[in-house]
């Protein structure tokens, strides 16, 4: 079988994944140093795509980047290679990439279209099965070059794990500069690994808990603008802004339906908050729970069915489920400790939240009927977590003690791989994007 | 009716003899924030304008000598006792100047998640909104903000300084809703 070395390596890492995510004891996972490199990862030489100028290299190096991050692959140095790609069409020697382990061989080049456009072209490569896995060729404008490189990482991605992957997406962001306390914050949207910032607010207002639409050109927050904290919806090709509803009160802790035709969010009148949705297109909202508590935090389900919120309702935070009409409110969470920023998996199988327990603030898991709960990080203070879209990656934020701001981080969703997500300053409330079309 | 320290009272006539004393202690007593409640009301009847020295009925007035904050227990939105007295002072102090809109600011300290916190600090703000109300101050001039967690006024790893920004915070005029 064409792909039969590369079945022997990813099922060696799955396998290590399964094994992983079946432990229980919350404890163990958290002990575990990523460092140890307790899951496999692939090795594979991503050589530098032929191009008359530096881009390819450029490309090459953004794959390699990806893939590395991710956990799931090792690519090799450079200075390992011994055959140097003269066509990247034309079968490579696998002996060369054979001898120094690169599982995988990664090949392309880039040109200039008459119109300008730029042609990216790759080639995966099976080294010990020696034949082609994938090949793939995309057109873009030049200024473009880095999304084309995310996408031909996905490429890779899928191919050798048969999930899709989540290297074409951005992030959008809380962006926090200066003392603790005169902080500024902006809204921020960048690329999944840090590059491409740019500013969506400016600072004057507190701006808070960005989440995106389903269809991505949207993002619904929260701002101080006007000293009325209010949800938002801001498209991101205009800049355009608008209040979501017509509220009595605080509005605040928005996400979007999954079809994206509402916003669900908490309203705060005197000492309570309850959790509303405004339909985006006949303007009308509609109220879901009635507690003297606070009940915050709204996430629906992927297929819209059921929504995981946060509750006070019982003394301390803790996670509720209901159905979207507002209907069963069932309590999930029975750990010790609070829980509080329920987000549902993109595949439906899981809860993410921050748990505050022990002085400690941890990021963790569970599955929708609050069983299975398993720590992935656990300190000082970490909050808010995110799923990429493919559900195996975790964005969070993370505040150590004292002066300094918060910064991001990702994680793999069995505990390992934890990674900084470099921002320009201090940074908050990540929120990953759909893949990109 | 008005609440004065007697003793600081008759500290401060003595101190009046000479004005620049006076200034200088009223200055400090600002940096430091720290017994601003014990200082005289009517530090401006005794003629002491200067530099530094609060006008009555000015906000300054009702920061130093009124006291425009209360603090609040780990999670907590009840108004401990001496919380009470210095709401009883503002409202006290309100009747008095009663052209000033007012809004109560809510906050919460970090060791929280940010949603919850807006809701903490709005449940805060509404619990103190009440009792000044219950003290005679008109529901239509309060207005209350939540700012969660953040806008700490002291900056910390520790549970001491965690209490001073777990607090509802009365500021004359300003926003709100």
């Amino acid at each position: 079988m064409i792909k039969s070395s590369f079945f022997r390596a990813v099922m060696v890492a799955a396998g290590m994944l399964t094994a992983l995510m079946a432990a229980t004891p919350a404890n163990a996972v958290v002990e575990i140093n990523i460092n140890k490199g307790n899951i496999q990862p692939l090795p594979i030489a991503v050589t530098d795509f032929l191009s008359n100028n530096d881009l390819g290299a450029q490309i090459s190096q953004v794959i390699a980047a990806d893939l590395q991050r991710s956990g799931l692959f090792a690519p090799i140095n450079k200075s390992a290679f011994i055959e140097k790609i003269a066509d990247p069409n034309k079968a490579p020697r696998f002996e060369d990439w054979k001898v120094i382990n690169a599982q995988a061989l990664v090949t392309g080049r880039i040109t200039r279209e008459g119109d300008g456009r730029l042609r990216a072209e790759f080639r995966l490569w099976d080294t010990f099965a020696g034949s082609q896995m994938t090949g793939q060729q995309f057109f873009t404008q030049p200024e473009n070059w880095r999304r084309v490189a995310h996408i031909i990482a996905d490429a890779i991605y899928k191919q050798i794990t048969g999930e899709n992957g989540y290297f074409d997406t951005r992030v959008v962001f809380v962006s926090e500069s200066g003392p603790k306390t005169a902080r500024q914050r902006q809204l921020a949207i960048m690329d999944q690994d840090g590059f491409n910032v740019r500013m969506l607010t400016n600072t004057k207002d507190i701006v808070l808990t960005p989440r995106f639409s389903p269809s991505r050109q949207e993002v619904t927050y929260m701002s101080f603008e006007g000293n009325q904290p209010r949800v938002y919806l801001l498209q991101l090709e205009t800049g355009q802004r608008e209040v979501v509803g017509n509220f009595p009160g605080m509005t605040f802790s928005p996400r979007f339906s999954p079809d994206g035709q509402k916003v669900i969010m908490s309203l705060q009148q005197e000492g309570n908050s309850n959790i509303y949705t405004m339909d985006l297109r006949s303007r009308t909202t509609t109220r879901l729970t009635s507690t003297a508590a606070i009940d915050t935090s709204p996430s629906y389900a992927p297929d819209g069915g059921r929504i995981a919120f946060e509750s006070d309702r019982g003394g301390r935070p803790q996670i509720y489920v209901m159905n979207a009409d507002g209907s069963g409110q069932t309590r999930i969470s029975f750990g010790d400790g609070s829980y509080s920023t329920p987000v549902w998996s993109p595949r439906g199988d899981l809860i993410a939240f921050t748990k505050q327990s022990g002085g400690k603030f941890s990021i963790g898991v569970m599955k929708p009927d609050g069983s299975g709960e398993r720590i992935l990080t656990s300190g000082f203070h970490n909050e808010g977590p995110t799923w990429a879209p493919n559900g195996r990656v975790l964005m969070f934020f993370r505040q150590n003690a004292g002066a300094g701001g918060p910064q991001l981080y990702s994680i793999d969703l069995t505990g390992y791989n934890e990674l900084q997500v470099k921002t320009p300053s201090y940074g908050s409330d990540p929120a990953w994007s759909p893949l990109l079309e | 009716m008005s609440r004065i320290d007697t003793s600081a009272m008759s500290r401060m006539q003595i101190l009046a003899r000479n004005p620049a004393v006076i200034a200088l202690t009223v200055a400090l007593a600002l940096a430091g924030c720290a017994n601003k409640k014990n200082l005289p009301n009517n530090a401006g009847e005794l003629g002491l304008n200067g530099a530094g020295a609060a006008t009555p009925g000015s906000t300054q007035d009702f920061t130093v000598n009124v006291g425009d904050r209360i603090f609040f227990d780990t999670d907590s939105t009840s108004i401990r006792a001496d919380a009470q007295q210095t709401l009883d002072r503002q409202a006290q102090w309100l009747a008095r100047y009663p052209n000033y809109a007012i809004t109560v600011e809510g906050h919460a300290d970090e060791r929280g998640t940010r949603e919850y916190n807006l809701a903490l600090g709005a449940r805060r703000a509404a619990a103190t909104k009440e009792y000044l109300a219950s003290r005679g101050v008109p529901a239509n001039r309060l207005k209350t903000i939540s700012y969660g967690k953040e806008r700490p006024v002291a900056v910390c790893d520790d549970i001491s300084c965690w209490s001073q920004n777990r607090r509802a915070v009365t500021v004359l005029g300003g926003a709100g809703m």
